[in-house]
């Protein structure tokens, strides 16, 4: 199980990197969510995977799963929403200002 | 007691969400933050000073026992650097009215300014990895609050790659986390300081320490991942230049010092030789970025980057002399920062444009700004008795006893011309003949500017002047930082 969901992981980043690398700005924030998303899954398998068992940690409670990684994808998922909805507002203003969402022509090579 | 360790935290937060209710009554807030600012050094003041005379103080937040929950460790090296952040805070504060337009000021400035010297002061006294990373968001979330303060063009242009960048390397540390988590099973410093001297498999933890490295040297802009810097830098007000050019890469050298010397020590020839390398690379590249250009706010972006290269090389030889070399630069460097970039702006503003072939004979109108920048250019490249030659000296020291020859070489030409391209703004921007005032109403808040520049060159000159009263202290933290065994018995009490 572990082994499928870091190939799954793997597979996102992939193609987030790939639309990382396009020159439209949407392709490049969907890109980073799907960066943020394979970061998440992977989160979730490091702390090993189990079916069946809650992550509570009572006393004489010997199957469990780990909570941590739970408590940290959460608070990932949160930080990436809200730096997407950010960039999707940045991007917006900055394609509406410079007249072009073409990264190849926000460049900035045009002042010293 | 322990509550203290929070103090630097929650003061700029609570002040920052107070000033959002009042931000549209300018003076008021003006006047607010400057107090809060003030109060904020004098407690953070305080508190260094109980923490150099009684020790570590650590704090479980929610009286979570240490290696579950989240601890804040107020040691004497994190106290030193949020003293120096809120020194820095001071000083823009006092710039920001100069600085920004009374508009620009409404638009939620002093909150999003507040929230950075929080997030910056979190990353520095959390003892959490995976907390490191949450404080490295609020500081960032603020910054992109600020960088895109004013709507330019050219802003929102650079403010896309700054941001971008950054959501980049803060999803690979995230990722790094997790590889980390699921080899010692712990995400608090202590224990994953304990627990890497124990596992078996050591190839994967040097991996993992790469990976880490590659994340804080994205933030700290180390080559070869400095190329996003200097835009971004120069794009934003003068006031929040300042700000990034003197905070936000020190946090991530303050990451790698931290990490490298507390958890990942235990592959030293392969990782620290590393730094060695990029160090010296850092320094080249950095100062040739410098020399390449005529816009003076883009000579001071450039000139951040060999100065990260001197930190890391401290970091590289990992000597106890060259620990504490890396300590007093980190200092000098940020203090400096604050006060070029600061310098620079008020220039660019008064002369009316940031091209040095279109300026020449400022001196002669203003003078104080003139001398001052002379003053700071010669304090940044290290010239005996400012701060910079202290910093300078302890770390070449370092080298020769390591006998890293080359290393010490290249920092020595880098520092020449990091001193050629400082003193040419002096030079072609402020001598020369007497010309008309360029902008002549600017003169008044041109003048005024000079203030809070001369307070933090102050702070300078007393880091070089005053280095015998200054040294013991810093000398005990780079003994403390090269015995990890003290920071994990404070935090985990055995």
């Amino acid at each position: 199980m572990e082994i499928i969901m870091a190939v799954l992981a793997g597979i996102l980043f992939t193609m987030g990197v790939y639309n990382l690398l396009q020159k439209q700005l949407l392709r490049i924030i969907i890109g980073t969510g799907l960066i943020s998303h394979g970061a998440h899954l992977f989160i979730l398998t490091m702390g090993e995977l189990k079916t069946g068992a809650p992550p509570v940690l009572t006393e004489g409670v010997e199957n469990y799963t780990d909570p941590l990684p739970q408590a940290l994808i959460l608070t990932s998922i949160v930080i990436s929403f809200g730096v997407t909805s950010l960039l999707l507002v940045l991007a917006y203003r900055a394609a509406k200002i410079n007249g072009t969402d073409n990264m190849e022509q926000l460049r900035g090579n045009d002042y010293e | 007691m322990s509550n203290l360790a929070v103090l630097p935290i929650l003061l700029p937060l609570l002040a920052g969400i107070f000033l959002a209710f009042i931000h549209k009554k300018t003076k008021l807030v003006r006047t607010l933050s400057k107090a809060f600012a003030i109060i904020n050094l004098l407690v953070v003041g305080w508190i260094f000073m109980q923490v150099r005379d009684n020790g570590n103080i650590v704090l479980e937040m929610g009286s979570w026992d240490a290696p579950f929950g989240i601890v804040l460790v107020a040691d004497l090296l994190a106290m030193t650097l949020v003293l120096t952040t809120n020194i820095i805070a001071v000083a823009s504060v006092f710039f920001a009215p100069q600085s920004l337009s009374k508009k620009e000021e409404s638009f939620y400035f002093y909150t999003f300014f507040f929230m950075l010297i929080s997030g910056v002061s979190g990353a520095f006294l959390t003892g959490d990895l995976f907390n490191l990373f949450v404080f490295f968001e609020v500081l960032l979330m603020a910054s992109y609050g600020l960088i895109v303060l004013g709507n330019g063009k050219a802003q929102l242009r650079e403010s896309i790659k700054y941001v971008l960048i950054n959501l980049f390397s803060s999803m690979l540390f995230v990722t790094t986390i997790a590889f980390l988590y699921s080899v010692v099973g712990t995400v608090n410093m202590a224990q994953a300081a304990q627990r890497v001297q124990e596992v078996d498999q050591q190839g994967i933890l040097t991996t993992i320490a790469i990976l880490f490295f590659f994340v804080f040297a994205t933030k700290a802009a180390v080559f070869p991942l400095y190329y996003w810097l200097p835009r971004p830098y120069i794009s934003p007000n003068p006031v929040v230049s300042a700000l990034f050019g003197a905070l936000l890469t020190k946090v991530g050298v303050y990451s790698i010092l931290r990490t490298f010397t507390l958890i990942f020590n235990h592959e030293v020839e392969l990782t620290h030789t590393l730094f060695i390398y990029l160090a010296a690379l850092t320094m080249i590249f950095g100062v040739v970025g410098a020399l390449s250009t005529n816009n003076i706010k883009l000579i001071v972006a450039y000139n951040i980057i060999p100065a990260v290269g001197f930190m890391l090389m401290g970091i590289g030889i990992f000597t106890e002399v060259s620990i504490t070399g890396t300590i007093y630069y980190l200092v000098h460097d940020m203090v400096i920062k604050g006060a070029l970039f600061i310098l620079v702006g008020a220039t660019a503003y008064v002369a009316g444009t940031s091209d040095l072939r279109k300026m020449g004979g400022l001196i002669h109108h203003y003078p104080v700004l003139g001398w001052l920048m002379f003053l700071a250019s010669l304090v940044l490249a290290g010239i005996p008795p400012f701060s910079g030659f202290i910093g300078k000296l302890l770390l070449l020291r370092g080298g020769l006893g390591e006998e890293e020859i080359f290393i010490v070489i290249i920092a020595l030409i880098s520092s020449l011309l990091i001193l050629f391209s400082m003193i040419r703004i002096f030079i072609r921007g402020y001598w020369g003949e007497k010309m008309d005032i360029p902008v002549p109403d600017r003169e008044k808040k041109g003048k005024r500017m000079a203030i809070p520049a001369a307070g933090l060159l102050t702070v300078s000159i007393l880091l070089g002047v005053g280095a015998e009263w200054f040294f013991p202290t810093i000398e005990t933290i780079a003994q403390y930082i090269m015995d990890p065994e003290l920071y994990i018995d404070s935090v985990l009490k055995e």
